[in-house]
């Protein structure tokens, strides 16, 4: 048995990463083992080069050659119904999400590979803020959904800084909300905080974020983002974005919000991301 | 022989032809939503007619809404000498503005199969074509390429460059319309938009827009030509 069929065998068994296939990519997962997902990857490619292709079936199609990976959902597809669909999910995830990884790592091939947090600064100038911003924004956005039963609500200190900063919670969404709904086009709505610690809100066009160096739009670290490109809501919506925006707010994990807000806006770090 | 006219006299005037200007120019820049010309499930199988109909009804007809709008509170603050005003809507005047051009040439630029859909005749837009792409196919690839490339909302066009007098391919991101901000005249719009195909293609725009080279009315196109070229 080949070195690296022995090691998706013992990866799969949750052995970690005793044996790592030589010149594949190591994509740390939080325990610091190799990603289930790699592991997967690994031996789907010793699988296909040794003639067994049929045993591959099984293994969604990736095209993830390089730093940058495609986070698993932390919920199932279907998980934020009614509010988002299914389908947009599946289709939002699987393929839009990952045809920004693909574009990102054709991007920084034979580049020194850093945290798709740490691209974003220079994304513009690197000419990397389409298929960059979209992976990072992307892996965010994930995190800051829950189903609706686990939405919850902000922590104390959250919501001291939202009434302090709006006035109200309400006041908040709906600033937000007018925000979202008033994108010309493609891009994202983004509650953050400012280099003055207090809480605001922008927007982006396209897949700028408020971390990029030289995006039109006020400086912040992104804690919570709404995505208003098209694909994000029409398989529901249509052209009823107003609907969609008041409908994410069902399915916003605050819990992870708070926790983005706490431990990494306040310190003025943006929050990392897997991926 | 001229009468002199005092200066108490002179501003009210003034102020009165203003209004009056301001509300003809309001009347005169009422848009409408234009026919398609043929029914939503007319471009089947190439564009849904689910797709067409809220495209048409829902999206063109909101950007002809908010159009009108605008020019209204635009004749207002005209009047009022606002120009804070005037300013502040200028972002919806170039958005909801050019989405009601845009569109009103999108829908001349399509027709079913069944009424010439899809067939570029022979004449002086095909000998263009055919000059500077080599042939259809040659066209049919750059523009293409161009309205699958663009990132985010936008269009692919073929347009006639005035300064070169040549066809060219072009782009417009968003909305905005492209002869009032490049120079160039529209021939052939592809809206890149998600909404212009999600519910049928979802992701994948390539698909969207080689399909959609089935049903466009080159007759419409080369009478854009022709009428560019002059």
């Amino acid at each position: 048995m080949k070195v690296a069929t022995v090691a998706v065998v013992l990866a799969c068994a949750g052995f970690g990463s005793a044996f790592v296939a030589p010149g594949s990519k190591m994509v740390m997962t939080a325990e610091g083992g190799v990603s289930r997902r790699q592991a997967i990857q690994t031996g789907a490619a010793t699988v296909t080069a040794t003639g067994l292709a049929f045993l591959t079936n099984s293994v969604p199609a990736r095209a993830e050659d390089g730093p940058y990976v495609l986070p698993d959902l932390p919920y199932a597809y279907e998980a934020l119904e009614p509010h988002i669909d299914a389908a947009t999910m599946k289709f939002h995830h699987d393929k839009h999400h990952l045809a920004y990884i693909t574009n990102a790592n054709k991007a920084v091939a034979g580049k020194e590979a850093v945290s798709i947090l740490d691209l974003q600064k220079g994304a513009i100038k690197a000419g990397v803020r389409n298929a960059g911003g979209g992976h990072y924004n992307h892996s965010l956005f994930w995190t800051t959904l829950a189903p609706a039963a686990d939405s919850g609500k902000p922590s104390a200190a959250l919501t001291m800084a939202i009434d302090a900063s709006f006035g109200s919670f309400d006041a908040m969404k709906e600033k937000f909300g007018a925000a979202a709904a008033g994108v010309f086009g493609s891009g994202w709505a983004w509650l953050g905080v400012t280099k003055d610690g207090k809480l605001d809100i922008t927007t982006t066009p396209n897949q700028d974020n408020p971390l990029m160096e030289g995006a039109a739009c006020t400086a912040m670290i992104p804690i919570l983002g709404l995505d208003v490109w098209e694909h994000a809501y029409y398989l529901k919506y249509q052209n009823r974005r107003p609907e969609y925006i008041a409908a994410f707010w069902n399915v916003v994990n605050w819990a992870k919000v708070s926790e983005y807000y706490e431990q990494y806006a306040l310190k003025q770090e943006g929050v990392p991301v897997q991926g | 022989m001229f009468a002199r006219l005092s200066a108490r006299t002179v501003r009210p005037l003034a102020q009165q032809a203003k209004l009056l200007s301001a509300g003809r120019t309001a009347l005169a820049s009422q848009a409408t939503l234009p026919e398609l010309g043929y029914g939503y499930k007319d471009l089947e199988p190439y564009i849904d007619g689910q797709i067409m109909e809220i495209h048409h009804s829902k999206h063109h007809n909101t950007y002809v809404t908010n159009l009108n709008a605008a020019m209204t509170k635009l004749a207002d603050a005209e009047a009022k000498g606002d120009v804070g005003a005037i300013v502040q809507l200028q972002g919806a005047i170039k958005f909801n503005g050019g989405g009601h051009i845009n569109h009103s040439i999108f829908w001349k630029n399509l027709a079913p199969t069944s009424a010439g859909g899809g067939k570029l005749e022979c004449g002086s837009l095909k000998d263009a074509i055919d000059s500077q792409f080599g042939s259809l196919d040659g066209l049919k690839e750059k523009l293409s390429a161009a309205a699958v490339g663009v990132q985010g909302s936008g269009w692919g066009w073929l347009a006639y460059d005035k300064v070169a007098c040549k066809l060219a391919i072009a782009t417009t991101a968003n909305q905005d319309p492209l002869e009032p901000t490049t120079g160039m005249v529209p021939l052939l719009g592809i809206d890149v938009w998600e909404h212009a195909y999600y519910l049928q293609y979802k992701n994948v725009r390539p698909s969207y827009v080689k399909e959609i080279f089935n049903v466009i009315n080159w007759k419409d196109v080369e009478c854009r030509y022709e009428a560019a070229k002059k």
